[in-house]
């Protein structure tokens, strides 16, 4: 039996506009046989959750760079839980330093991946979630 | 350049030392089996007379000074005076910005470089309901003239120059540093420095844009005919390929998208009715320093000689002074690593260096905590001392274009050149830049690029010290820079002041006569520096703008 293919939303929230990182885990789940929503610069919160369950995704990924993850990120949380989708595993990327993943975990974000990071240690983060 | 009859003793030698290459490399294989550039140049096991037989000195390098400016656009280059020492800074309020340049000022740096915090740069003020989580975080919050001021309080503005990293909103933050040096008592005409202004990199690579192209294209030509008239040292625009590097370009790429941008300005003014010797002059450009070492020296002066001709032949430019490519270099951020983040402290002091032998006017070092928050004061100085070692100490700075000459060095700057060329060509038959970007062809190149670069890391291909090789287990440092969590209340509470003490009347006046100008092909500057002046804030004078010229939607491709 075919295997159903993994459904990712990957997407900058905020303003900031680094988005090299974003496009190349975006490409490299797309290699990784996944199916991928990307949504650009500049999404809020109750923009991400929006599309996230329009297209019925399990993963949404976000990628940040610029400082506001401790702003920006929980909500991400708050509002899919709201919605009855807090299911969907939330990830985020970029500068965020040690000392707020912690907070960011207990706010619901499964995991935090910072500067270094494989695309390949990314992918079985999310197949070993899922399975 | 060399005689024939010892180029052809030359090629006979060669021949015989290639046969005895070949019986070592049994012996002594190679690393890899092949060596290239950054931008996939292929890079030899020696070079000599005969990689340059068609080499024409004068043609193709020139004497410093002079056309084509391969070896600088100074005669005598850094004998006179050093590169400018330009660290980029801002974070927070405009107060703990102040404080951090006076510190730099104090350290022997020699100019200013302003980071705006988001919203500042996409035209928000700072109680705007997408400014949420970004105010003062990646650079200094400024929401109207009484932001400027004390950013610049007691810093005299007819002794440094400042370089604004601003772009869609460039006018409106030119206007306020303008109405701030007319408090000061400064004349406009003493006024140095240099604004970004370079919006097409901003749809391709960096993305703090607001307006459409054609709106956004006729701010930065109103700036220039201002500027031209009223801030004659000004330099109106940073054509900028350092964001394009960091979102993952080549060399080639780098230069070729950015001269392409360069000449789709130049277009445009000139289409405005504009003479290129007027504003030619001052175009300045801005440069990443990654890590191919050559490559990045070679690049730089490839770039320069390029920029001459285009200029000269395409543009017809007969002022030397039109065709100079002057040009900021910044150490390559996206090299820095998380990982053991004191190497980077090397990592920047090569780039620093290739920077110089390559001739920039002036330098940011990067800080070696980049890749875990914003820098902290100490790793700022440490990059800023990087650079005045290489400045003061190496006695690089003493001769102009040392590498000039070298046989692999002038062939990497020809091939370079040829590839740009190539790329500018593709870019003319595409429509030009704006039409290249609007089809994302840019974009998709560099993309291409970026991802090809990550798995050249995660299969070894390359090397990068502490992520993918020399591996340890270390805690992060301790000693980060902590924003200060109430920087967006105390920039709430400035704007709820203000709002409360100007003259509302005169910002509604300013406003609505800036609305009815944008409407017509009317100079906006003018306009802008009065509503500045009022106190109007900047989402307020974006905002006018928005609804006239509307907003630009970005093309997502993947």
């Amino acid at each position: 039996m075919a295997e159903k293919k993994i459904r990712v939303l990957v997407g900058k929230i905020g303003l900031d506009g680094h988005d090299r990182g974003a496009k190349v885990i975006a490409q490299a789940f797309k290699d990784a046989g996944m199916e991928v929503i990307y949504t650009g610069l500049r999404q809020t919160p109750e923009k991400i959750v929006e599309t996230a369950i329009q297209e019925d995704v399990q993963v949404v990924g976000l990628s940040i760079l610029s400082g506001a993850h401790m702003q920006l990120l929980p909500p991400v949380c708050e509002l899919l839980r709201s919605q009855g989708a807090g299911d969907i595993l939330v990830i985020a990327g970029g500068v965020i330093p040690k000392e707020d993943i912690s907070f960011l975990k207990k706010a619901g974000v499964a995991e935090v991946f910072t500067p270094g990071t494989t695309t390949g240690l990314i992918i079985n983060f999310v197949k070993d979630s899922l399975s | 350049m060399f005689k024939d009859e010892k180029m052809q003793e030359l090629k006979d030698k060669m021949a015989a030392w290639e046969q005895s290459l070949q019986k070592s490399l049994e012996k002594r294989p190679e690393r890899k089996p092949d060596f290239q550039t950054d931008s996939y140049i292929p890079v030899e096991t020696v070079y000599t007379p005969l990689d340059l037989e068609n080499f024409d000195y004068l043609e193709q390098l020139g004497l410093p000074g002079e056309y084509p400016f391969t070896r600088g656009v100074q005669p005598n280059l850094y004998r006179g005076r050093l590169f400018t020492m330009r660290q980029y800074a801002g974070f927070g309020s405009a107060e703990e910005t102040n404080k951090r340049f006076r510190y730099l000022l104090e350290q022997g740096q020699t100019g200013l470089s302003i980071a705006f915090d988001l919203p500042t740069q996409i035209g928000y003020d700072s109680d705007h309901s997408l400014a949420r989580g970004e105010v003062g975080k990646v650079g200094v919050a400024i929401d109207s003239l009484k932001d400027m001021e004390i950013l610049f309080d007691q810093i005299p503005l007819d002794q440094v120059t400042t370089s604004m990293t601003i772009n869609s909103p460039a006018a409106v933050i030119l206007a306020m540093y303008l109405a701030m040096a007319e408090t000061q008592g400064v004349d406009m005409k003493q006024l140095g420095g240099t604004i970004q202004n370079d919006i097409l990199k901003e749809y391709v690579a960096r993305g703090t844009y607001i307006f459409p192209p054609e709106p956004s294209m006729r701010l930065i030509t109103d700036i220039f005919a201002y500027c031209g008239e009223k801030v004659p040292s000004w330099n109106t625009i940073s054509i900028s390929g350092y964001h394009i590097r960091e979102a993952g370009s080549t060399a080639v790429q780098e230069i070729a998208f950015t001269l392409a941008n360069g000449i789709a300005y130049v277009d445009t003014a000139i289409k405005a009715g504009m003479d290129v010797e007027q504003f030619g002059p001052r175009l300045s450009f801005f440069f990443n320093a990654h890590q191919n070492f050559f490559e990045e020296i070679a690049k730089f002066r490839a770039a320069r000689r390029i920029w001459a001709k285009i200029m000269k032949e395409r543009f017809g430019a007969k002022n030397p002074r039109s065709m100079m490519l002057r040009f900021h270099t910044q150490t390559a951020g996206c090299s820095l690593t998380a990982q053991q983040p004191m190497v980077n402290i090397m990592r920047v002091a090569f780039q620093a260096l290739s920077a110089c032998l390559g001739g920039t006017q002036s330098l940011h070092t990067n800080s070696y905590d980049e890749a875990l928050a914003l820098p902290s004061e100490h790793a700022v100085l440490m990059a800023l001392r990087t650079q005045q070692v290489v400045g003061y100490e190496l006695g690089v700075t003493d001769t102009v274009d040392p590498l000039g000459g070298s046989y692999f060095m002038e062939r990497l700057t020809d091939e370079i050149e040829m590839q740009v060329f190539n790329y500018i060509d593709q870019i003319d038959q595409l429509g030009g830049a704006v039409r290249a970007i609007e089809q994302g062809f840019m974009q998709k190149e560099i993309q291409q690029s970026a991802y090809e670069y990550q798995k050249e890391v995660e299969s070894n291909q390359r090397v990068v010290i502490g992520v993918n090789k020399f591996v340890v287990q270390q805690d992060d440092p301790t000693d980060l820079l902590k924003m200060d969590p109430t920087v967006a209340e105390r920039q709430e509470e400035k704007l709820k002041k203000l709002r409360e003490e100007r003259n509302g009347q005169q910002v509604a006046e300013t406003l609505k006569k800036l609305r009815s100008a944008a409407q017509t092909d009317e100079n906006l500057m003018p306009l802008i520096l009065d509503a500045v002046k009022a106190y109007a804030t900047i989402g307020e004078i974006c905002d006018v703008l928005r609804e006239v010229f509307g907003e630009f939607q970005q093309q997502v491709l993947l």
